[in-house]
């Protein structure tokens, strides 16, 4: 036995059989022996299964018991009390006996509210059933988002229990949601009817080298936010000659107002997968993960079926297509914490760590998921790689700005006659996305563009060609393509105390100046109300902002402010600042 | 060239031109430099946790400030310590800590609250770390209203000393605290009482009962304390402890976290097996001969 301690708790035999079932290959115990696996190997066998085990034991029970906790830590070797760290971490996982009944996550964020989540909730309430007011949930184009956790049953979100037709704008011109609508999601027949599985064979028939230059030369830039060059992560991945090496499609959409991840794994999850293949075979990486957060039931479940199907059809697994190639891929569903999107993040959180954000140098191309070369992007920059080995640099670069080529999908939501998922060439201008979607419900106030983590924007700004070049020239940033429209109905303090909420809620609480930042700027917020802000509440404010955007660990704290100043500039929140 | 074929590398601080073996950090570059940077959740027996940020420093060409205790020099990199920027971020950090913790017990940030003007008195009722105060065996109390979450108690529990990982940090956010699974009280967790947790906590949140007694007994009296280099008596290994005493009596043990044989860190006997030295049951100091 190891020498790590456990208390006298003991797991009921449901726990005991299920983990069991689950941990098919404990990591080895021998008698006598000091077996210290959690600290000095944090890339040992084992410990990545602490994530879905706590999941199990969770739907399992409604909870985790301190029983089931020592249970699977024993088995997995890992100290209790990080495994309890780790459970503590997660808004998914209850560690206390909850009452009966599944448990109703309502998102109470800015665009469920004004989609009426607060009448939802309170109709919930009063029929006696629990409710967790949630942080976004991702299905902000059908207001209010809901996602329901029941106990030895699956998770269900509003795909699940609605049938609503996924909204987006169907035009022939659409290139990454050009199967949306028309193909079968999991269907591999459908799927290559809609040209799918040609940009693999392009691929293995170019060979990486060549990829990895059409990448280069497409200007293909990151579409989670901070747009960097995806070739060159490539090539510095492809450059890493030893193994193991790993792709992670980073699926953990949870900023405030976006969706198009959830909108890309619901109706076109062979795209992804396809993508992902493609990027291990041209930069030698036999193994993907695809980390999506634990609110997307019905994504993650229309995912692991296009899994299964692609390894029964030799696309994924050994021999790829009749090649030498090997690509292994495995989903891992995240617990409830939007900071588990930070790529850093992420890698502790599907190592079976807390998901606190890792200091950068080191960078995930040199030292990422297990501490190796890793490939992480998102699913909307995977599904482009297939647009551009299908149709070329030329055709790819057809569409946008010579500084921002291609196109983008964006969100629209709130006060908006069609809200939902829009893909238009980079340069659209504002105006002209928010006509798209049949204008503006009312009389505009402001836009927040990018999400929580964005800014706002005024009506005086509806000229604003969205690209990188020119949002970034306006100190603005397109972030994760949320676009999140405010009529004047809608009271921006109350919006703007949302989103401070919201960061004070998902810090991690590593580092001090966002663990305790994101705090004193959701109260000054909260002091000034509706009133019009003083001299000392701004300075402050200011000051806040500062800490955090300066010395936070991750982009989470640099962007926790981001809003609120933008907020301050416009005159959106009492006098501004002179 | 690479930075990783170096064998040296040549960083600008504060103007001061000083070259180091790659993968130094910045803070020890500028110790060589002599140049003093401000530090609360690092120290030099520990893994750089980078938590609180109080370190840190402008290097040119870089958007945020970056960790001086676990950024390492980087080829030709111009680094600053002090600045305006500089003064206003620590300020924040301090003004942060000191109105979330109680810092009383903690000399060196009264100090940094002073020196850079932190001015706590603009918060309108600021949410606290609240805790009550764990009194759970006669060794040591743990009163996380002063925790400043460094990571250090966790860090020396875990892999950078006594591998027993009694404790990590649980929650998240505002709510984080450092725990054991469940808030398990400490005698039936995997603690095995080697104290290394309270030898390097920096804001007393974790202190020896003996010590804690005195406070509360208001007969704490700095100006009665010595400290008293020794060599541990129980084995062979030969751990250098510093005795703390009040009017002769040990409050406290602890080991320089720079000598070779302990880094600091010792074993339950050496940092809590005292009591034999102490009355009622003092040594024997003369040969006891039978008649």
């Amino acid at each position: 036995m190891s020498d790590l301690k456990y208390t006298n708790s003991d797991p009921d035999s449901h726990e005991r059989d299920a983990i069991d079932a689950f941990v098919i290959d404990p990591p080895v115990r021998h008698e006598g022996e000091r077996w210290v696996v959690s600290g000095l190997d944090r890339t040992h066998d084992s410990r990545h299964l602490l994530l879905p085990g706590l999941h199990l034991l969770q739907n399992l029970k409604g909870w985790i018991s301190p029983g089931g906790l020592n249970y699977l830590a024993e088995t997995l070797q890992i100290p209790a009390a990080e495994a309890y760290g780790v459970a503590s971490f997660y808004d998914l996982f209850q560690l206390e006996e909850p009452e009966e009944g599944p448990l109703h996550h309502v998102c109470v964020d800015p665009v469920c509210a004004m989609g009426g989540s607060a009448s939802y909730i309170q109709e919930l309430r009063s029929n006696g059933d629990r409710v967790h007011e949630s942080p976004c949930l991702g299905q902000c184009e059908r207001p209010p988002g809901i996602f329901v956790q029941i106990k030895g049953d699956s998770n269900q979100d509003l795909t699940a229990t609605t049938n609503i037709e996924p909204q987006f704008n169907s035009s022939s011109s659409n290139r990454l949601l050009r199967r949306f609508g028309t193909n079968e999601p999991v269907n591999l027949n459908s799927y290559k009817e809609h040209g799918g599985y040609q940009a693999l064979g392009t691929a293995i028939e170019l060979g990486g080298a060549r990829v990895i230059e059409m990448l280069v030369e497409s200007g293909l830039t990151g579409r989670g936010g901070a747009a960097f060059p995806t070739g060159i992560k490539w090539q510095s991945v492809a450059d890493h000659l030893s193994a193991p090496k790993y792709v992670v499609a980073n699926a953990d959409e949870s900023e405030p107002g976006t969706f198009k991840d959830r909108m890309i794994l619901e109706n076109d999850p062979f795209a992804l997968i396809e993508a992902m293949t493609i990027a291990g075979l041209s930069t030698g990486c036999e193994k993907g993960w695809i980390y999506i957060r634990g609110e997307y039931a019905t994504a993650a479940q229309r995912l692991s079926e296009a899994i299964a199907e692609a390894y029964s059809a030799q696309l994924l697994g050994n021999r790829i297509q009749g090649t030498s190639l090997t690509f292994d891929l495995e989903i891992r569903q995240g617990a409830g914490a939007y900071i588990c999107g930070e790529e850093t993040s992420l890698f502790n959180s599907i190592e079976g760590f807390r998901g606190e954000p890792r200091s950068k140098p080191p960078y995930p191309t040199d030292k990422g998921l297990f501490g190796r070369p890793t490939i992480v992007n998102n699913p909307e920059t995977f599904l482009n790689v297939i647009e551009i080995l299908n149709n070329g640099v030329d055709y790819y670069q057809s569409a946008g700005t010579p500084a921002s080529p291609g196109t983008k999908l964006f969100c629209l939501s709130g006060d908006i006659a069609r809200p939902g998922l829009y893909e238009a060439g980079f340069g659209i201008r504002l105006r002209e996305l928010l006509s798209d979607a049949g204008g503006v419900d009312g009389d505009l106030q402001a836009i927040l563009l990018g999400g929580a983590a964005g800014c706002f924007v005024g009506p005086e700004q509806l000229d604003l060609p969205l690209t990188f070049e020119d949002t970034k020239a306006n100190d603005l940033t397109l972030g994760s393509g949320a676009v999140m429209v405010f009529s004047t109905k809608v009271n921006v303090p109350d919006v703007l105390g949302r989103l401070a909420e919201f960061f004070r809620n998902e810090s991690c609480g590593q580092c001090v100046p966002c663990r305790i930042g994101t705090v004193r700027q959701h109260e000054v917020l909260l002091q000034i109300g509706a009133d019009k802000a003083n001299k000392d509440q701004l300075s402050l404010l200011h000051d806040i902002d500062t800490v955090m955007t300066d010395a936070s660990i991750c982009g989470l704290g640099q962007t926790a402010a981001s809003a609120v100043r933008s907020a301050i500039t416009l005159g959106l929140l009492g006098e501004t600042r002179s | 060239m690479s930075d990783s074929l170096l064998t040296e590398v040549t960083v600008s601080i504060n103007g001061a031109t000083v070259s180091v073996a790659p993968g130094t950090t910045i803070l020890e570059a500028a110790a060589i430099a002599g140049v003093e940077i401000p530090t609360l959740c690092w120290a030099s027996n520990l893994t750089p946790a980078n938590a609180c940020r109080l370190c840190v420093v402008e290097m040119e060409e870089s958007r945020t400030l970056v960790p001086a205790c676990s950024r390492a020099c980087e080829q030709g990199a111009v680094i600053h310590t002090e600045s305006e920027r500089i003064a206003v971020n620590r300020k924040m950090v301090l003004e942060f800590l000191d109105t979330t913790n109680d810092l009383t017990q903690s000399p060196e940030l009264q100090e940094l609250i002073t020196r850079y003007e932190a001015d706590s008195s603009r918060y309108t009722e600021p949410s606290k770390m609240q805790d009550d105060i764990k009194i759970e065996d006669d060794l040591f109390v743990r009163a996380y209203d002063r925790c400043v979450l460094c990571y250090k108690c966790v860090d020396a529990c875990g892999d950078d000393a006594q591998f027993t990982f009694a404790i990590s940090m649980a929650g998240r956010g505002f709510d984080t605290r450092v725990s054991t699974e469940f808030e398990t009280p400490l005698p039936e967790s995997a603690c095995v009482y080697c104290g290394n947790c309270v030898g390097v906590c920096p804001t007393n949140a974790l202190q020896f009962k003996k010590e804690f007694d005195l406070r509360e007994a208001g007969q704490w009296q700095p100006e009665h304390q010595t400290t008293t280099e020794t060599i541990c008596s129980y084995c062979g290994v030969g751990c250098t402890l510093e005795l703390h005493t009040q009017d002769n009596e040990i409050y406290k043990v602890t080991s320089p976290a720079d000598h070779s044989v302990t880094a600091g860190h010792l074993c339950i006997k050496g940092r809590f097996g005292w009591q034999y030295v102490q009355p009622p049951t003092r040594r024997l100091s003369t040969p006891n001969i039978s008649s």
